[in-house]
């Protein structure tokens, strides 16, 4: 693990607001340390007085105002830690979700695409920790102990140098017994029991044990490892709780260093009852902050990860007075789609070389090909999820590159092999991003939805997505055929294997309802079916990322294909 | 304390006793911190009299041996606590173990995210009894203490003291979570449906894009982060108000005692005992304010386990009836008012027959192989030999590989298998070499859920372990999926080859079906063809299609 700093100044520049807080968090700091030390004054004139039988209301009324106003500092600044915390989450996640809009949809559905969301989702919220636990502990840990300092220094400077020189100890034994250690040693505890190793292992394993008969037999393991495990982890934890024992000791011989003599000095009258008391309830004081945020460091680790996770995957923001990214150009429409000489490189393959390819308004193009050959891809370039690593992809002469995508978007209705249900009812999902008096009935009708929607518990008003109803592959095909059929302006129909997958029924109405989606528009489609493959007026194959046309016996149309 | 707090301590009941030893030992570092600033005060006040030295060595003993033993005691406090609460967890895993263990297939059919949380509703458990009732009991019996103890030193200003302890204990423990209620009660939801909203952004981004959805998608996501910080500010608010008024508290209930104890008269030396020791018994009782807060948080997830702990075992299966195994005129429905997920399938599995099952994907394929093991029930029609392993058993499509070595994972299937069994089934699955080529051999570490393995490892371990079980009939549920081509080919053959029994294969990839006795064509839950490779292929439909699809695209486009 590498070491965090306890503080990351990408904060303040992502976070503007937080400056305003940390403000007052700092104010807070300095406001209580003062208190503390004048509270400890009026309670040691207090019980000084008291000693002697009497009571000396003037400081008994100060006490009780000194705590008063510390009460009211604890609540500020728990209050603005909880505030800078809400701000910092709230800002992260609107500025990790916004950041979908500059990344590849392959790259986002895929693994990366998915921690990300968990990291906007839970991860944020281990900042909590962080921001009300350990921060505020780390500037009294700063303004107490200078605080207490002062004050000890007028009212008896030997207690003052003992504290001076024996604070230090606090942070230097923590580096030596190790909060990393510690650290280390809890977060392999946390591993160990929160997921439960070999127990989720074993859950996850439930059906394949009962596959196998050993289920049963499986319990007794199950409990013996679940013990060797608490074994282990008290092992850990002996030496773990063993830290916070040595800092706690040093924290308590300290004291005691400045208790005894001044204890001797009081029998032999060389100190006042009221300043021996002041000392020793403004000694603990100096060492608590440090130990607490000792502490505390450990648990709020998680949010730091948390933090550091979401500005390291947070582009960095564009420099003051760079201009804002300039308005594609608009893609006039209808004119021809032309990908000269187009190579796409992933990571480690290449999924389309040196692809040149004209279509023609009103063309419907096939695709066919072995999986993972480049088909997707070649889509993928036509909506612009997708950017050339060589070559071009002209629409009417615009290079796709530079032009207004959200604008060309619009002009294209796409069918993907398996639509994304978001969590909302079924008219979202078929609506998505259409007005929101679209003619939804319509589309379901042609997309052959309208049986499936009349079949679910609620119809329209169903919940799908993570929470709601899942649907079946040729259900879920027909919602995006309606999504499709929504766009009555698109020019371009784009298609990704809709009949893969599917029973023969689904199959039947979804060709259906392709192939009248098609009319009149310009068709890219992948597909290995006949029916569908019937209606193309030409079939193109991808192999190994290169493009060849499959001459048929129908007349081809005179169309450019290279590759 | 609610019913599934009752269920927990039903449960941790044999090691009451090391629970209470931990809660007497938290109690005991209190009271030692306690006693310890009493003690110190009481020791300077007498002191400022000049008394002989001989008069303070009792009190200057009892400091040290405070000091140490309170830094002693709670180093033992927190090993004593969670020793007895791992031993108390240890019990709570092997029991939900054996609870889901003996519910059917598709109650346990969870999701990985299902599971995760069915592991962190366990450590509730743990936070329930380390940081609630542990601490909550402490804290209770030191403030009886408290007050014992003043009423000793001065009776008058015990009632100020336990009037303070019952505001810190009681009242302000109910009121913070009285007063946070509700507003936490929206946090929960909204903190889920943002993270369903990361989600669709970031899995639906292509869907949103296309459709011109993002900037929509992203405004509502962002309206639910700004409500959800709305909702922590407030809740934030009413929190610390709750903490800044227990430290109000502290101080106030210390000056009345002061005034008490001066007004009834107490020595002087007593009044400044009881007012440090008052601040410090009243800090001591505000930790069931934290108790309650975290009591709070831990109900919904108590209550899950708590349920899984108590819910009835199903009745047992009836034994399987002797005879050829197979199916009989089986239907199988899994909601009420679905569509059925197998209609009317009749399968006899004599041995040495062997049979394929092909169709589109939620044709019933994975349904008929576990009515067949008898991980699923059938609604109508009988099923023989299901519910023993070795009759009906074999690779299923949910198989896990454990965190575990190669071997332990092989002899899951027969643990008394020989060297020579794992080697015979394992150079059947292709896998044999790859084990004799690592370092370790059968002790190789193949990593959680086989993560140290590349997919097509993954799957011949899965498929070796399935052999090695050699059981009357012989499940394959994609034997070869991640596999290449070739290598698929090669696989199936000598699966074929070394399996004696029968075999029922569900495959998406036709090719080295030309031997098998039978092919089923299901579609929708229906056989709508079976016969030989070659009768199929001569017939028009879907194996027809399948079939030409995957020789070569040339053949359909011409």
């Amino acid at each position: 693990m590498s070491r965090r700093r306890p503080f990351d100044p990408r904060l303040l520049r992502r976070v503007p607001a937080t400056r305003r807080h940390f403000v007052v968090l700092g104010l807070c700091g300095v406001a209580t340390a003062v208190v503390v030390v004048l509270q400890a004054t009026a309670l040691a004139a207090v019980l000084a007085a008291g000693a002697g039988g009497r009571l000396d209301r003037t400081a008994l009324g100060l006490f009780v105002g000194l705590v008063a106003a510390r009460a009211v500092l604890a609540w500020a600044q728990g209050a603005v830690t909880a505030w800078s915390a809400a701000a910092v989450k709230q800002a992260l996640r609107v500025e990790l979700l916004g950041s979908v809009t500059r990344r590849d949809p392959a790259w986002l559905a895929g693994q990366r695409g998915g921690s990300l969301a968990t990291l906007a989702g839970r991860g944020l919220d281990g900042l909590d920790a962080y921001f009300t636990g350990y921060l505020p502990q780390l500037v009294l840990g700063v303004t107490i102990p200078i605080a207490v300092l002062a004050r000890l220094v007028f009212a008896d400077w030997t207690s003052a140098l003992i504290v001076a020189v024996t604070i230090p100890l606090i942070p230097i034994f923590g580096a030596l017994v190790g909060w990393q250690a510690q650290v280390a040693t809890e977060r392999q505890w946390r591993r160990l029991s929160r997921l439960g190793g070999h127990f989720l292992d074993m859950l996850s394993g439930l059906p394949t044990l009962r596959a196998f008969g050993r289920a049963q037999a499986q319990v007794d393991v199950v409990r013996r490892m679940a013990d060797a495990h608490r074994a282990a982890t008290m092992r850990t934890l002996r030496i773990a709780f063993l830290s916070a024992l040595v800092l706690e000791l040093v924290a308590t011989i300290s004291v005691a260093l400045v208790a005894v003599p001044v204890g001797l000095r009081l029998l032999s009258g060389g100190l006042t009852l009221q300043v021996a008391l002041l000392v020793l309830l403004l000694t603990p004081e100096a060492y608590l902050p440090l130990r607490a945020a000792g502490s505390k460091f450990h648990a709020s680790l998680e949010g730091l990860t948390a933090l550091d996770d979401a500005l390291s995957a947070l582009p960095d923001e564009p420099a003051p007075g760079e201009p804002a990214p300039s308005v594609g150009t608009a893609v006039v429409r209808p004119g021809p789609i032309v990908l000269s000489g187009v190579t796409v490189e992933y990571e480690r393959t290449t999924a389309l070389r040196d692809v040149t390819l004209t279509i023609q308004p009103g063309e419907r193009v096939a695709i066919v090909g072995p999986s993972g050959a480049g088909k997707s891809t070649l889509l993928g370039l036509l909506l612009g999820f997708v950017r050339p690593t060589a070559g071009q992809v002209l629409v009417s002469g615009v290079d796709l590159a530079t032009a207004d995508l959200d604008a060309w978007r619009r002009t294209v209705a796409w069918v993907p092999q398996r639509a994304h249900l978001f969590a909302g009812t079924v008219a979202d999902n078929v609506r998505l991003g259409a007005p929101a008096d679209a003619d939804l009935a319509r589309a379901a009708a042609a997309a052959a939805l309208d049986e499936v929607v009349d079949a679910l518990p609620e119809g329209w008003q169903t919940m799908l997505g993570e929470r709601g109803y899942g649907l079946s592959s040729g259900q879920r095909q027909r919602i995006a055929l309606a999504r499709a059929f929504l766009r009555d302006q698109a020019a371009l129909v784009l298609l990704d294997e809709p009949t893969a997958r599917l029973d023969a029924a689904s199959e039947a109405a979804v060709v259906d309802a392709t192939i009248s989606l098609l009319e009149g528009r310009t068709g890219v489609f992948v597909a290995h079916r006949p029916a569908l493959l019937a209606a193309a007026d030409r079939v193109l194959r991808v192999e190994d990322g290169v493009v060849t046309e499959i001459l048929r016996p129908a007349p081809a149309l005179p169309t450019g294909v290279g590759g | 304390m609610t019913a599934a707090e009752r269920v927990v301590l039903r449960i941790a009941r044999p090691w009451l006793s090391r629970l209470v030893g931990a809660g007497l030992l938290a109690a005991g570092t209190e009271l030692a911190g306690l006693a310890l600033m009493a003690t110190a005060t009481w020791l300077l006040i007498t002191a400022a009299g000049q008394p002989p030295v001989a008069a303070l060595t009792v009190a200057i003993v009892a400091v040290r041996t405070l000091a140490i033993a309170r830094g002693a005691l709670r180093y033992t406090e927190r090993l004593a606590g969670h020793d007895a609460v791992l031993r108390i967890i240890t019990e709570v895993r092997a029991r939900i173990f054996a609870t889901l263990s003996t519910r059917p297939a598709r109650a346990t059919d969870r999701s990985g995210d299902a599971l995760s949380r069915l592991v962190s509703d366990v450590d509730a458990v743990q936070d329930l009894l380390l940081r609630v009732l542990v601490p909550g009991a402490a804290a209770g019996l030191v403030a009886v203490l408290a007050v014992l103890g003043a009423g000793l030193l001065s009776p008058l200003a015990a009632l100020p003291l336990a009037a303070g302890l019952l505001l810190a204990g009681v009242v302000l423990p109910w009121l913070a979570s009285a007063l946070t209620r509700r507003t936490a009660a929206e946090v929960a939801p909204l903190r889920g449906a943002l993270a369903v909203d990361a989600v669709d952004l970031t899995a639906g981004a292509a869907d949103l894009a296309a459709f011109g959805a993002t900037e929509a998608a992203l405004a509502r996501a962002a309206g639910r982060a700004a409500e959800l910080a709305r909702l922590e500010r407030r809740l934030a608010l009413i929190g610390w108000a709750v903490d800044g008024a227990g430290v109000l508290l502290a101080g106030a209930t210390s000056a009345a005692v002061v005034l008490t104890a001066l007004h009834a008269g107490t020595s002087g030396t007593l009044v400044g005992v009881l007012a440090v020791g008052t601040i410090a018994a009243v800090e001591s009782a505000l930790a069931l304010v934290g108790a309650a807060r975290q009591r709070t948080q831990l109900g919904t997830a108590l209550s899950r386990v708590s349920a899984l702990l108590t819910d009835p075992p199903p009745a047992p299966v009836a034994g399987a009836a002797a005879g050829t195994p197979g199916l009989d005129a089986v239907s199988v429905t899994y909601r009420a008012g679905a569509e059925p997920a197998l209609r009317d399938v009749t399968l006899r599995l004599p041995a040495g027959r062997r049979v394929a099952v092909v169709g589109p994907s939620g044709a019933g394929k994975s349904t008929l192989l576990a009515v067949l093991a008898g991980a699923v029930r059938p609604d109508r029609g009988t099923v023989v030999g299901a519910g023993d392993p070795h009759r009906v058993g074999g690779l299923f499509a949910d198989a896990h590989v454990f965190h575990a070595p190669v071997r332990d994972n092989l002899l899951l299937a027969r643990p008394d298998a020989t060297d020579e069994d794992l080697a015979a089934a394992t150079s059947a699955a292709g896998f044999l070499d790859w084990v004799r080529d690592q370092p370790a051999g059968w002790e190789t570490e193949v990593g959680e859920d086989g993560g140290q393995l590349s997919g097509g490892q993954r799957q011949r371990l899965a498929l070796a372990r399935a052999l090695l079980l050699r059981p009357e009939v012989l499940v394959l549920d994609e034997p070869t999926e991640g596999l290449d081509p070739g290598a698929a080919d090669a696989v199936l053959a000598a699966v074929v080859a070394a399996t004696p029994g029968a075999i029922v294969l569900v495959t998406h990839r036709l090719s080295g079906l030309d031997d098998f006795d039978e092919i089923l064509v299901l579609d929708a839950g229906r056989v709508v063809q079976r016969g030989r490779h070659a009768d199929l292929v001569a017939r028009p439909g879907w194996y027809r299609d399948q079939w030409s699809t995957q020789q070569g695209y040339l053949a359909v486009a011409t």
